[in-house]
């Protein structure tokens, strides 16, 4: 895992919040500027560090938890700059960058990767499903990051009580039409992992869906997004409601990284990754 | 150079005797006629706003300059100058700056942070330029007057607080709906205080505006006013199913809507934003309303607690806005002094190169014919004596010494190497033959 273009990730990741939280006190323009030019370095490098680890193993390093951070704070960081590049949504930098810091932090600090894993995790279509659920999860955490601004200014106008945050967070209208963006690009992205998966254990174990713990979670996540998604472009739900079941779909995902991984069995945990199933 | 800046405003003369300065402005040709043919006027700029009148000059003669000055501000035979005497304030040099950098900026201004003042600068800056009445100094001190205004505006918050009520509701607006652009707002009833709000929102760029009377031939005025439409107030509930913001000011006693209205009207809006402010007294608008989600009910109380917090908030960014003006003006002594030693490094050049060219021609005279390259290295010799010769007095001029006197090195130097021939009686050099 040490890496130095890692450590240099890591350095550039820390520098961007910095940069990033000082855009949000001072409320200056040239901060988060210069922030983003950060954390694009650091994504950068981060690149390089997961392209390396690639080439020297043969595939794309997810077979432990701290692998697998690396890869989802990849795609964090790629979703955010692609997203802040095209739309106006600066402020959210100063929770996606400081999130991106720690998940390096803990990424490197967790026990190195296994040296021999299961042929089927050097599969190319399963690099493709991780891939597509890990961008998915990048845009969702995003999603969620910016529902809490929205209940955060939303309580500030409601309760008429403007404190620190009511100056420096955007409008309303904006932290949900961010909310819409981020669900646009992340479900679509997690649909498409979820049936790639489902493709390839198709083909290789012989069945589409094995009710596996993290299927499960994963499921529950899909439909909190998916009601979501339909009630926005149906009846309009918007605003508070959109804001918390943003909030309710990364719980169920950060359940379903984390906890289906670390303390629940099925052949999606880290455990099974290392013997033949 | 010096600057000078003579002036009163609202807390030292009442509006009387400020109106009185005043009348000598309108004709701004006339009045820089005037200052114009005031020898010890380099340059100068006067301006009046609402709440001063202020004249500033660059002047090699201050003294002389401030009594010229105060001839002309009480040139108005209503004018006593005594009464005059006793509110008008004179600032020099540094103090000069840092006193139309807070003007400008509104740090002086009776509402500090008060948008107007500016505008006024610029107008009355434009005036001074028709009439050829700025030069460099000045030209460049009004320049950076603008700069320093706006990075005050920009970098502190003294500008984006709202102190008025209908202010106060554009601002809530904003961080609602991000833009104002293209919203509908609807005016209930009229009043002041209404019409003001609907005219901020239509300068912020509202789309339609749609005024509902108990009376229509007093709603067809004010929408032929604001050019929007005119309804009755029986089609309230109607209108606001295509609302952004509504203004409610009837007061007439019952609930104009209720909570179950609003949130009928809500689903049909699929659920779009719906921003309510009831300025009315008693209120129009159930409170309750506030309740359902996505509509942000404000009355009266709550936007005058928003203007009453804004004045404090302000007030603690305007002693943010005073250390950057008091920074600002340094900078700008630092310039103006700089401006003078510039002229005087190229004074001592010259002199040492004059002195080099008349010393070399005559060793060149006495020593007879030299290969090219002989002479060359003579003029490289005489040349490299005199520019490090030079070098520490011109760092030290460069260096400036001492900020609050930038004159005193200047000076100092200009004697030292006798750059002022024709100043030599001042302090009392002989004469003597040059070599």
């Amino acid at each position: 895992m040490a890496d130095a273009f890692l450590y240099l990730t890591l350095m550039a990741y820390f520098g961007a919040t910095a940069l990033w939280l000082a855009f949000f006190v001072a409320q200056r323009e040239g901060f988060c500027r210069a922030g983003a030019w950060v954390l694009a370095g650091g994504l950068l490098c981060h690149t390089l560090a997961l392209a390396r680890q690639t080439w020297v193993l043969g595939y794309l390093p997810v077979a432990t938890f701290g692998e697998a951070l690396l890869v989802l704070d990849w795609a964090l960081v790629a979703v955010f700059l692609f997203l802040s590049w095209r739309f106006p949504i600066k402020v959210l930098g100063a929770l996606a960058a400081p999130l991106a810091a720690l998940m390096v932090s803990f990424a490197m600090v967790l026990p190195p990767g296994p040296v021999t894993v299961s042929p089927l995790l050097k599969s190319f279509w399963l690099t493709i499903h991780i891939g597509l659920a890990l961008l998915g999860y990048g845009a969702l955490t995003l999603a969620f990051l910016g529902g809490i601004f929205y209940l955060v200014q939303e309580r500030q106008l409601k309760g008429k009580k403007f404190g620190f945050f009511y100056r420096r967070l955007p409008s309303l209208e904006q932290l949900d039409t961010l909310n819409y963006w981020c669900l646009s690009l992340g479900f679509p992205l997690l649909t498409g992992g979820i049936i790639f998966g489902s493709l390839y254990a198709q083909h290789t174990l012989g069945r589409f869906w094995s009710w596996d713990p993290k299927e499960v979670l994963t499921l529950i996540a899909w439909l909190i997004y998916a009601v979501l998604l339909h009630e926005r472009l149906t009846v309009g739900w918007r605003g508070r409601r959109a804001a918390w079941l943003a909030i309710w779909g990364f719980a169920a995902l950060f359940i379903t990284f984390v906890g289906a991984n670390l303390w629940v069995g099925g052949y999606h945990s880290f455990a099974s990754f290392l013997k033949a199933p | 150079m010096n600057l000078l800046l003579l002036g009163v405003n609202h807390q030292t003369a009442p509006v009387a005797l400020r109106e009185k300065l005043a009348a000598l402005i309108p004709d701004a040709a006339a009045a820089y006629e005037r200052l114009k043919a005031l020898p010890e006027l380099l340059e100068v700029l006067l301006y009046t706003t609402c709440n001063r009148v202020e004249v500033l000059c660059a002047t090699e003669d201050p003294e002389t300059a401030r009594a010229r000055l105060q001839e002309f501000l009480a040139g108005n035979p209503e004018v006593s100058p005594e009464v005059l005497h006793e509110a008008l304030y004179v600032h020099r040099d540094q103090d000069a700056v840092r006193h139309l950098f807070r003007v400008a900026s509104s740090l002086d201004s009776l509402v500090v942070g008060e948008p107007q003042v500016l505008g006024q600068v610029k107008e009355a800056y434009r005036a001074a330029t028709k009439n050829r009445a700025t030069g460099p100094v000045l030209n460049r001190l009004l320049h950076k007057t603008f700069s320093v205004a706006k990075r005050v505006r920009t970098e502190t918050g003294i500008g984006d607080q709202a102190v008025s009520v209908s202010f106060a509701a554009v601002a809530l607006g904003k961080k609602i709906f991000g833009d104002l652009t293209g919203k509908t707002a609807v005016l209930v009833g009229a009043g002041e205080m209404g019409e003001l709000a609907l005219e901020h929102l239509k300068a912020q760029g509202a789309g339609r505006l749609i005024v509902a009377n108990r009376t229509l031939e007093r709603g067809l005025e004010l929408a032929r006013r604001f050019g929007g439409e005119a309804v009755s107030l029986e089609e309230l509930e109607n209108q606001l199913l295509h609302a952004d913001v509504l203004i409610s000011s009837t007061g007439a006693g019952d609930y104009l809507l209720t909570r179950d209205q609003v949130r009928a009207a809500m689903r049909q809006r699929r659920q779009r934003p719906l921003f309510l402010i009831d300025i009315a007294v008693p209120r129009d608008l159930d409170p309750a309303i506030n309740d359902l989600d996505n509509v942000y009910l404000y009355n009266i109380d709550d936007l005058k607690e928003v203007v009453v917090r804004n004045l404090e908030e302000r007030r603690r960014e305007a002693a943010r806005a005073e250390g950057l003006v008091a920074q600002e003006a340094v900078k700008f002594m630092g310039w103006l002094s700089t401006l003078e030693v510039f002229p005087t490094i190229i004074a001592l050049k010259e002199k040492a190169e004059g002195i080099c060219q008349a010393e070399l021609e005559k060793t060149l005279r006495q020593l007879g014919p030299l290969t090219d390259e002989q002479r060359r290295a003579l003029e490289v010799l005489t040349q490299s004596i005199t520019a490090k010769m030079l070098h520490d007095p011109i760092i030290f001029l460069k260096r400036n010494h001492h900020p609050k006197k930038p004159h005193q090195d200047l000076d100092l130097v200009r004697r030292v190497f006798n750059l002022d021939p024709d100043r030599r009686r001042e302090f009392g050099g002989k004469d003597k033959d040059e070599g």
